[in-house]
Formats: structure tokens, sequence, C-alpha cells
């Protein structure tokens, strides 16, 4: 690396906004001149009229709060049950051994072949949402729980055994620290993947929430709302990975 | 009192062989001894630390705390490794106070005798910083603090100082002998392939032979006077002849190494 300017986060953004500004004027543009059709790709002034209109009927709320409950409670039963498996497994290696093929052959299962079972098992309200997102949340926090644990520093435990710690200590004090740096730095995915879950989940049954407005919109040949639904979604992604990018420098701030 | 006896301590290679890192070495430290161990890198001077510290069984032979054998971890020990082993996670403070954490010390307890002795290496203002945002020679000063806020009689440390530069490593010597050099002196086996700091700091210095099956080649006692002024002990005719006689007997075990190693490590 030669030069290496300091670029200030006012400027990044400035470029950041001009960028989309420019994607959405072309968009626009092509469609008036009838170089893309409207009725497969809509327009953005259509598509920016219909959110407004989600907002004042407040239906969009309602969607937006059903794929939020489902995600996140999705991201919280994968990350428990995730991190426990992980934990365990760590140190265990034998029983990690045996499972370990189990554990790739269920990861490597496609996700969406599921979502009919568990419609099936578990209806078509949130919970067969929250399993799809689950199943998706679980496997990354797994394996990182399991490597964090696994990566240790040997030096920082045998000098905290040196220092007098008992098995319990040497876990809460290095274990589980060291194990959360992998955890916080996949909470990233790990969000991403819960409502990747919790949207293809309602879009192929259910009765609210995003995924349902987009198969609606499908479902009549209404791109206008197919792209508006998109655009929440993808609007909801930005603010709320900003707020995790947040929470993990908070939480990983010993990190110089 | 801490005694090696016939302690060897062999090793699995990759290939299913064994390698015997050290054989039959017995040594006995005095209480409030100050010992350096030296030898050509990979001699297993380490080896012989984590014995020491319960780290690692020997294969044969034992090791002896206050003629009582040694099972488990030693806790009549601290150990100083080469490597940085402060927690990233805790704060400098939290770091000096763990072993009084891991004993069941109240916090509030732990925390005023861990800034007691954050004061007493000069750390007093770097209580709530994270070991990331020290230098080297800061994290040096927080990892003695946090052996020696625990009392106990044996100090293991192995190349503490090797990654630090020059001029702090002399600071960080000079310092270790002011917290050591007190009424209550604690016993040091301090591994080292720096045979100048070897004597600088020790009243012993143990010199072990090349691996493997490294074993004791002689023992040299360090008469020079306390308390040293390592700024200016090294051109002493006294240090200056102390190293040239040590040297001629680490230096076949240097060459014996480097023949041995042949390229591969």
């Amino acid at each position: 690396m030669t030069h290496r300017r300091t670029v200030g986060r006012a400027e990044v953004f400035v470029w950041q906004a001009a960028l989309g500004v420019a994607i959405v004027a072309s968009w626009q543009a092509l469609v008036s001149v009838h170089a893309l059709d409207p009725f497969f790709f809509s327009r953005p002034t259509d598509i920016a009229q219909r959110i407004v209109r989600w907002i004042a009927t407040g239906s969009l709320w309602r969607h937006l709060a059903t794929t939020m409950e489902e995600s996140l409670m999705g991201l919280a039963v994968g990350a428990a049950l995730g991190i426990v498996l992980g934990f365990v497994l760590a140190r265990a290696p034998f029983a990690a051994r045996v499972l370990d093929p189990y554990i790739k052959m269920l990861n490597a299962v496609p996700r969406v072949v599921l979502a009919p079972l568990f419609l099936l098992w578990f209806g078509l309200g949130i919970w067969s949402k929250i399993a799809l997102a689950v199943t998706l949340v679980f496997f990354v926090m797994f394996f990182n729980t399991y490597q964090g644990v696994r990566d240790a520093d040997p030096v920082l435990i045998d000098n905290v055994r040196m220092l007098g710690a008992s098995e319990r200590q040497l876990t809460r004090h290095v274990l589980v620290p060291s194990a959360l740096t992998w955890i916080f730095s996949s909470l990233q995915t790990s969000l991403g993947f819960a409502m990747v879950g919790a949207v293809v989940g309602e879009y192929l049954g259910a009765t609210r929430g995003l995924g349902y407005v987009i198969a609606q919109a499908e479902g009549t040949f209404d791109t206008t709302g197919v792209f508006a639904g998109m655009a929440v979604l993808a609007v909801v992604v930005v603010i709320v990975s900003a707020g995790v990018t947040r929470l993990e420098r908070w939480l990983l701030r010993w990190k110089a | 009192m801490l005694e090696f006896e016939h302690v060897s301590r062999d090793f699995a290679t990759p290939d299913g062989r064994v390698y015997r890192a050290i054989e039959d070495v017995s040594l006995a430290v005095a209480p409030g001894a100050f010992v350096a161990i030296v030898g050509p890198s990979g001699c297993g001077k380490s080896t012989l630390l984590n014995v020491a510290a319960g780290l690692l069984a020997p294969t044969s032979g034992g090791v002896r705390v206050d003629g009582a054998p040694l099972s488990g971890v030693n806790r009549h020990a601290t150990y100083m490794f080469q490597q940085d082993a402060l927690l990233p996670w805790k704060t400098v403070r939290d770091n000096v106070a763990l072993g009084l954490t891991f004993a069941g010390a109240p916090r509030a307890e732990a925390h005023a005798r861990a800034d007691d002795w954050l004061a007493r290496v000069g750390l007093a203002s770097f209580a709530g910083h994270y070991p990331a945002q020290l230098s080297g020679g800061m994290r040096k000063r927080a990892i003695m603090a946090q052996n020696w806020i625990l009392d106990r009689r044996v100090v293991l440390m192995d190349e503490p100082f090797s990654a630090l530069d020059v001029h702090t490593r002399q600071q960080m010597e000079s310092e270790l002998l002011a917290l050591w050099d007190t009424a209550e002196r604690r016993t040091i086996v301090f591994v080292t392939h720096d045979l100048e700091e070897a004597i600088a700091l020790a009243d012993e210095v143990v010199i072990l032979s090349a691996g493997p099956a490294a074993r004791i080649v002689a023992r040299h006692r360090v008469t020079l006077d306390r308390p040293r002024d390592l700024m200016e002990l090294r051109t002493q005719p006294a240090f200056v002849d102390l190293y040239r006689t040590i040297w001629a007997v680490l230096r076949d075990e240097v060459i014996k190494s480097q023949r041995g190693a042949g390229g591969a490590s």
C-alpha cells in the first residue's frame, strides 16, 4: 500500500448517496423512455408512492413487526442452541468427532425444502418462520462458538491455571470470552440469516409479514408491490445492521 | 525449596517416534534464590519450567516443593510466559486482580489490592485500560503485578522479556530485581537463551546441553554484589570474566545444537 488517504465519513456518505440517486434516477429515466417495460420493472416513483400508502394505512408496520418478531425470535433461539451445543462439543472432542458428519449433513440441507415441512408441523403462524430462521442461525452460531472455544489461546489457559483458576473459572474468564469474540463477529451474518429465514417462510405460506406481502404482489403480477416490499426489507436491513455494528463495537471495545 | 529429581520428559513426534526433550535433570533451588537456566534454543528449557509448573507431567522423575511431591498444577508458583498472557477482554486492573478473584476475594478488596500493585509498577493511571492499549513494557509490568500480587513462594519465568527492545528490556530487568530483592525474596527460576541477562540477574547460572535429551552440563555461581546496577554491570571486569568463563561452556552446546539442527528446526 503506497498512499492511503484518510477519507472522512461525510465524504463516503456523500458518495454512497450519490450512487444510490444515480441508480434510481437512471431506472426512472429508462422506464420513462420505454427502454424498460414498467409492467416488468415498475418505476421508482410508483414504488415510493406505494410505500407511502402502506405507511399511511399502517399496514406496513403490521407486516414489518411480524417479520422482525420472527427474525429476532429465530436469532435468539438459534443463537442459544448453537452456542450451547458449540460449547459442549468443543469441550467433548469425542462427541464432536462422532457428530461431525451429521452436523455437516444437516447444514447441507437447503432450507427452502424444509419450509413446507415446517408449515405442516408448526402451522401458518410465526412459529414455522421462527423454525426456519433457527435452522439458518443455529449453524452459524454453532460453528463460531465451536471454533472460538477451540481457538482459545493455550498461553492464556495455562496462565489462569497457574493463577489458581478452577475449571469453571477457566470457562467463565477465558473460554466464554474467547468464544464471544467469534460469536459477536458473526452477529451480522446471523441476523441477516434470521431475516432471510423469516421472509422465505412468509413467502411460502403466511398471513402476515413482508414475505407475505411480496408473495401476494407476485401472485397478481404487481411488480410495484414486489419492489416496494424489497425496498422496505433493504432499508430495514441497513438500519438494523448499523445498530448491530455499534453493538459489536461496544462489546468488543477491548480490541484496540 | 524447589527440587527436580531425575526429571526426564518425552514427546511423541508427528512421525510416531519418541523425542526425549530433557533427560535426568536434577536440580535443587534454594528458597529465595534466583536461578537462571540457559541453553541453546530448543534444548528443553521451557519443558523443564512447564514440569516445575505442573502443566506438564514428567515421563520419569519428579518435582518436589518444600519436600512434598508435586502433582497437578504447582500451587506454590506463578508463571511469567514468553508470550502475552493478559486476558485481552479484561482491564489491566481486572487482570492484575485475577488470581485474587480466583481465590474468591471480594471484588472491592481484589481491586484495592490490584490498585496498590499497579501503583508499585507505575501503572496507576492505566488501571482502566485494556491490554491492547498498553505498550509492550507496560504489559510486562502488569504481568509482573499479576504474578506478585499472589503470595506464592516461586516465580517461574520463561524468557519473559525476549520480545522487548534492548532498553525496555533492561528497564524490566531492573524492575524485576527491585521486586525480588526484598526482605522476603521469592524463588525465581528464570529461563533465557541470553547469557548476559542470566548473569546480570541470577545468583546461579545453570547450563543445559543441546537437545535432544538435554541435561545439566554446568552450574556457575554468580558472585556479583547486590543490588546490581544493570546499566553499568555489563562492562565491569568481574562480569566480563564470568561471561567469558560460562560462555566457554555454553558455546560448545550452541555449536552442537546448530550442527544437530542441520537446517531443520
